[in-house]
């Protein structure tokens, strides 16, 4: 109710008990990952084509998510919203994980005349379209525009979390307003950036084809990726540390309540909706107009085996997750949602997975061991980073002028 | 007692012969009309309402109310509506009048899947403004509430909570019941208008207490 007492948290509430399960869980996945990482290393001497595409696909992934953390945290602000607050420490602490990619990014910098077609230039008399993208596709201005990229998103990332980190000692409501202004034109640099990364990074694997709509469909796949992120970390710290036998409440029970997973629900929901609906613009512009250059694309996703990808991303990615988020009740239940969520993650591996690999192998369908070991070694080393990032802070922005908002948030 | 005859519309007739009385109680705030109506849930009448100028955290809970049936025409009316959409064009495209547009088969489901889409959308519409207008029983013209003046502030800073029963006893022990929950006013509507019921007109000459039905005392809200 508006005119009940307001409820605040101490910082100490809300802080990751010092023998919570994840603690563990992060340190054995940045070792489990690192080793991993080692293993693809040693098995890209055989195949360093089918290992820097594995590795692309896995990079892009937990990116991805990380880079979802960024826009929720942007778009939350900006938004001025209220009843996100409880978990949008998450998001921040996701999005100050960027750093991380700027160093993962080396590989693929340093391999990439292995996995880009273009990199070695073309003839004009030979491949005029290639020749004519010359200009774009150069090994020079590819590396500045990544270093452009990776190092905007590691400052954005860094430096909201930072900011939001000192407002829990000083509680300044004027800390809120300057990130609320701020977020507006982070937005504008995330969008411009993640974009063309998604031109560069993936479009670039077909250099003759070409979609305006490619980076909305990339940033799609993010908005998907995070609200099912962020559900599932909220429930993880909603359990707490086992002590004589029992599990201790952990430090977001009661925080995040199912109020606040039925609105991650509904944005879940029109996310996929959403992603659905770029993801058959794109599709039908294509195939409406019938032009080669463009519709080789999908020829390559719709025969030698990719047909069953395809579908089953259509059906996995929208048909059913559509039917299955759609009641009020499965996104009020956690355990449906968290059903809910960890199928959109794997389906969104699937998403990425679907647009980079054909480039590599039109031939067919060719799932790799390199594909796990590397989603593994970045996969690992990511979480290592996120346990890292929320292990100290308060999970929960304490110092927010909107948290008392956020804490007895109600859905009508 | 008998109210004034309303309009009626079709689907409201059979729900049954009209009350004898209406009370409107009246209360300052949202958290005594809150607790008002966890009361009178509890004691297990069924044609009651809570009136509010905004909505209320929490009311759903208190008043018992089930989840709305709107989505369920949303979702049929939609689903309709996308399938009528593709029949439609697959019918004249295909069948009616079959025409070669660009090379494509005369059924090119991709093409239609926009118009499917709106129509969709369309018919989820409209069946969220049906169902809406179906589940509360409007149009209406009129409503025995409007008789009271005071009731114009419920669209201002009044909360209200309406019961109705039949005369003698159950009226008796409606007002009783409303006594009980504390309001600021009570108002006895009927067919000779507007009355206020002074207070603790029904302790004076009323039966024994209203006996809880429904709900356990201090079950889950």
């Amino acid at each position: 109710m508006s005119h009940a007492p307001a409820r605040r948290l101490s910082a100490a509430e809300v802080k990751l008990p010092e023998r919570h399960p994840l603690r563990k869980a992060g340190l054995f996945a940045a070792a489990a990952g690192a080793l991993a990482l080692v293993a693809v290393l040693a098995l890209a001497a055989g195949d360093p084509r089918q290992a820097l595409a594995s590795y692309l696909v896995a990079f892009l992934y937990w990116l991805s998510i990380a880079l979802g953390g960024l826009f929720f945290t942007l778009a939350m602000l900006a938004s001025r919203a209220g009843w996100c607050v409880v978990v949008r420490r998450l998001a921040e602490h996701l999005a100050g994980t960027l750093p991380l990619y700027a160093v993962l990014f080396v590989p693929l910098a340093v391999g990439a005349a292995h996995l880009w077609p273009w990199w070695g230039g073309a003839d004009p008399a030979e491949d005029p379209i290639l020749a004519g993208k010359a200009g774009w596709l150069d090994p020079g201005f590819f590396w500045v525009r990544a270093a452009v990229y990776l190092g905007s998103w590691a400052l954005l990332g860094w430096w909201f979390r930072r900011r939001s980190l000192a407002q829990d000692t000083t509680a300044d409501p004027g800390v809120t307003r300057r990130l609320q202004s701020l977020a507006a034109p982070a937005l504008l640099v995330y969008a411009v950036t993640q974009t063309f990364a998604a031109f560069d990074w993936i479009m670039s694997l077909d250099p003759h084809w070409y979609s305006t709509i490619f980076g909305v469909y990339f940033f799609a796949g993010q908005a998907v990726a995070v609200f099912a992120a962020l559900a599932l970390l909220a429930m993880a710290l909603e359990r707490g540390a086992k002590a004589d036998g029992e599990r201790r409440p952990g430090p977001l029970a009661g925080v995040v309540t199912v109020e606040h997973y039925h609105d991650l629900g509904k944005l879940l929901f029109a996310f996929v909706v959403f992603w659905a609906y770029i993801g058959f613009s794109q599709f039908m512009l294509i195939w409406y107009a019938n032009i080669p250059e463009e519709t080789v694309w999908y020829a390559h996703r719709l025969e030698h085996g990719w047909e069953g990808a395809t579908w089953a991303l259509a059906i996995g990615h929208f048909v059913l997750p559509f039917f299955f988020l759609l009641p009020r009740g499965v996104k009020r239940n956690r355990a449906t949602l968290a059903a809910a969520a960890v199928w959109m993650l794997a389906v969104h591996y699937l998403d990425l997975y679907w647009l980079a690999m054909p480039a590599i192998h039109p031939e067919g369908f060719r799932p790799h061991l390199l594909d796990l070991v590397a989603l593994v070694g970045v996969g690992g080393l990511a979480l290592g980073a996120l346990v890292f990032a929320l292990a100290r802070p308060a999970l929960v922005p304490v110092g927010d002028p909107r948290l008392p908002e956020s804490l007895t948030f109600e859905n009508m | 007692m008998k109210l004034p005859k309303l309009p009626v519309p079709p689907w409201r007739r059979s729900a049954g012969p009209a009350p004898d009385t209406v009370l409107l109680a009246e209360y300052s705030g949202p958290d005594g009309l809150l607790a008002a109506a966890d009361r009178v849930r509890r004691a297990g009448w069924s044609d009651w309402d809570a009136h509010t100028p905004f909505p209320v955290h929490g009311m759903e809970r208190a008043m018992g109310l089930r989840p709305s049936r709107v989505p369920w025409y949303v979702l049929v009316l939609g689903l309709g509506g996308a399938a009528a959409g593709m029949t439609l064009q697959w019918w004249v495209s295909a069948e009616a009048y079959p025409l070669v547009i660009s090379g494509k088969p005369y059924f090119s489901w991709p093409a239609f899947v926009p118009i499917m889409f709106e129509c969709g959308v369309l018919g989820g519409a409209l069946g969220a403004v049906a169902g809406f207008l179906a589940e509360s029983r409007l149009p209406r013209h009129h409503h025995p509430l409007f008789e009271s003046p005071r009731f114009e502030r419920v669209s201002d800073d009044g909360f209200f909570l309406s019961l109705s029963a039949a005369g003698g006893d159950e009226g008796d022990r409606a007002l009783r019941l409303l006594e009980e929950t504390g309001p600021a006013r009570i108002e006895r509507l009927g067919p000779d208008g507007v009355a206020e019921v002074p207070a603790g007109a029904a302790s004076r000459r009323g039966p024994a207490a209203t006996p809880e039905r429904g709900v356990p005392p201090g079950g889950a809200p």
